[in-house]
């Protein structure tokens, strides 16, 4: 078996991830010309987290899912009917979001899970399109389309509120997020996901409990997303069923391929462009969807790999 | 009831034979490329939304729909030639990622040349429903059921009786072992895109009086037809039929018979039992993992 790159400096590189993306997280407010920017880069961080999930699932394990907006959609719906109808604070239902979400994965992934390749992503995406369907048409209980309030937080009678607020609440999240998702790598479990994304066959017969493995990333991802949902759903004071949308889904694996598929990092940055590229298109109106479409291919032929892989590999070769 | 049965069925059977069709297409590039391609589903918006804006123009509906199909072969070409072809050699993930990206793309050209708005063709026959058995059925249901007849009779004698077709085939079967016997693969890929996009066009303007069109009817259809060809059995161009077909009819009785809102929660709920028994699909190869 070829090891890559990666696991030669594992504990160099990790650090030096999070060194960056701390850095960048903590200086980048200094340039924002106002308010506003808070909010976007509160929204890609955020973003970013979701992916960073997916990538655990699709890049360490191997198995692709197109309902990765399902569990962003339950943890954000935690928080507008937990509060609604459980009555409790809204801030406790962020961890309730994530073990709801968890529990779900756990159940729904053991069967799904057995599916492999296409056959897993069409699964996925029926799971996906469940949540989505329940609520849309729950409209008694979720809002329906058009969506459901979410209350504003309080902590010891602090009112969470503003886009600055929410950016270093966002940002921290990411940044914790990052760190387990690398030390998941370098971890035997990580190991253990990477030998099953080669050869499942192979894997089993060093003893590696292939479903067991497969079943903790999905749930991992799975909490990911809810985490990743309920913050959205907190910034925004609303959510609606497009958050859990097929859609959605599809942006997520993007960011994650298109950032590099076995990249940590590469989610971020992945999530950073898939963010900020319409926010910055909006000046070409109409023609916004179609530059994001051309860009997007554009990444993927000349940066099949992903963009840090992809850079990485670019800069070594200048280097040598 | 059974008037009421046999409406479900014919409905069903309209729609699935879309599906089929969009199943049918999806099939035929995998077969190619291993390429899932989700710009599938514009090919069937090109094909609606050309025919409508052509006959707008004034053009005859045989000569529009005969334009769209072209238009949409076009850019299936395109696609292959601009976006497949310059990343060759990538992972399969990868190429699905530039598929997305030329569906994005497609959908934001598409709003731009035409527009956002709903748009109707009329009935190429009338839409008087006829009477059959107790159940109305429209004209316009024969000639999508028909027109689908034909394109699964064309595309079966085409690989099944001709060279070109056996080259497909043979492509499909073992892409190397094909080129070493002298197919040209990439050209087999080019047809296969262009080949792909002639049948979704044509299934968009088939479709195009019942069900309406827009610039983004694409995505559902692309979703759809993809959840068909997996309950068929990925690569097999007899499950793309049957599960599109079937993905049809189940939506239809659910739609009847249960709740319209959770007419895709029955269907996708019985694609996922029939692959928890048969993790390849109805139709799909059997395959051994080789260590």
């Amino acid at each position: 078996m070829r090891l890559s790159p990666r696991w030669q400096f594992p504990f160099r590189a990790r650090w030096a991830t999070l060194l960056i993306l701390a850095a960048v997280i903590g200086t980048i407010p200094w340039f924002f010309p106002s308010g506003f920017y808070f909010r976007v880069a509160a929204l890609v961080w955020v973003t970013a987290l979701a992916a960073v999930g997916l990538q655990v699932l699709m890049g360490q394990a191997g198995q692709v899912s197109l309902g990765h907006a399902g569990f962003v959609g339950i943890g954000a719906y935690a928080m507008a009917l937990g509060p609604k109808y459980l009555g409790l604070d809204v801030l406790l239902c962020l961890p309730l979001g994530a073990i709801v979400a968890a529990a779900v994965a756990f159940v729904v992934g053991r069967p799904i899970l057995r599916l492999k390749g296409h056959y897993l992503a069409v699964a996925t995406l029926g799971f996906g399109m469940l949540v989505t369907m329940v609520l849309v048409s729950e409209v008694g209980i979720t809002g329906g389309p058009d969506g459901i309030r979410v209350p504003r937080a309080e902590l010891f009678g602090w009112r969470i509120r503003g886009g600055e607020t929410f950016y270093w609440i966002a940002g921290v999240a990411l940044l914790v997020g990052v760190w387990i998702a690398l030390n998941l790598q370098d971890s035997p479990s990580g190991r253990a996901l990477a030998a099953l994304h080669d050869s499942e066959v192979a894997a089993r017969t060093v003893g590696i409990d292939v479903a067991a493995h497969k079943l903790r990333a999905f749930v991992i991802a799975a909490v990911y997303g809810a985490v990743a949902g309920g913050l959205l759903a907190l910034m925004n004071g609303f959510v609606t069923p497009d958050a859990a949308g097929f859609l959605a889904s599809i942006e997520y694996v993007t960011m994650v391929v298109i950032g590099g598929l076995a990249s940590v990092p590469g989610a971020v940055v992945g999530a950073a462009l898939l963010v900020l590229l319409p926010q910055t298109l909006t000046f070409l109106h109409e023609y916004e969807q179609a530059v994001l479409g051309v860009l997007i291919m554009l990444f993927m032929i000349f940066l099949r790999a992903g963009i840090v892989p992809g850079l990485a590999a670019l800069l070594r070769r200048k280097a040598a | 009831m059974l008037a009421e049965l046999l409406q479900f069925l014919v409905s069903g059977l309209t729609v699935g034979a879309v599906y089929a069709l969009v199943a049918l297409g999806f099939t035929l590039i995998y077969n190619a490329s291993d390429v899932v391609n989700f710009a599938q589903g514009e090919f069937v918006m090109l094909g609606g939304m050309v025919t409508v804006f052509a006959v707008a123009a004034g053009i005859a509906l045989p000569l529009a729909a005969a334009l769209a199909i072209l238009v949409a072969v076009a850019v299936g070409l395109l696609l292959h030639r601009l976006a497949i072809e310059p990343a060759r050699g990538a992972s399969a993930v990868t190429l699905i990622i530039i598929t997305i990206g030329a569906s994005i793309f497609l959908r934001g050209v598409a709003q731009i040349v035409f527009d956002k708005r709903f748009h109707q063709l009329p009935a190429f026959s009338g839409s008087d429903p006829i009477l059959l058995a107790g159940a109305a059925i429209l004209p316009q249901s024969f000639w999508v059921l028909g027109g689908a007849l034909l394109v699964f009779l064309g595309l079966f004698v085409f690989l099944e009786k001709t060279l070109l077709g056996k080259a497909v085939l043979a492509t499909a079967a073992n892409r190397l072992a094909a080129r070493l016997v002298g197919v040209d693969t990439s050209f087999v890929l080019a047809l296969s895109f262009g080949l792909s996009a002639a049948i979704g066009a044509f299934a968009g303007i088939l479709i195009t009086p019942i069900t309406l069109t827009s610039f983004d009817v694409g995505t559902l259809l692309a979703l759809k037809g993809f959840a068909a060809a997996m309950l068929g059995g990925m690569g097999s161009p007899l499950g793309a039929v049957v599960g599109g077909l079937l993905l049809g009819v189940l939506e239809s009785f659910a739609a009847g018979t249960i709740s319209s809102a959770y007419k895709d929660a029955v269907a996708f709920i019985v694609i996922l039992a029939v692959l928890f028994a048969m993790p390849q699909g109805l139709f799909g190869r059997r395959s051994v993992e080789r260590v």
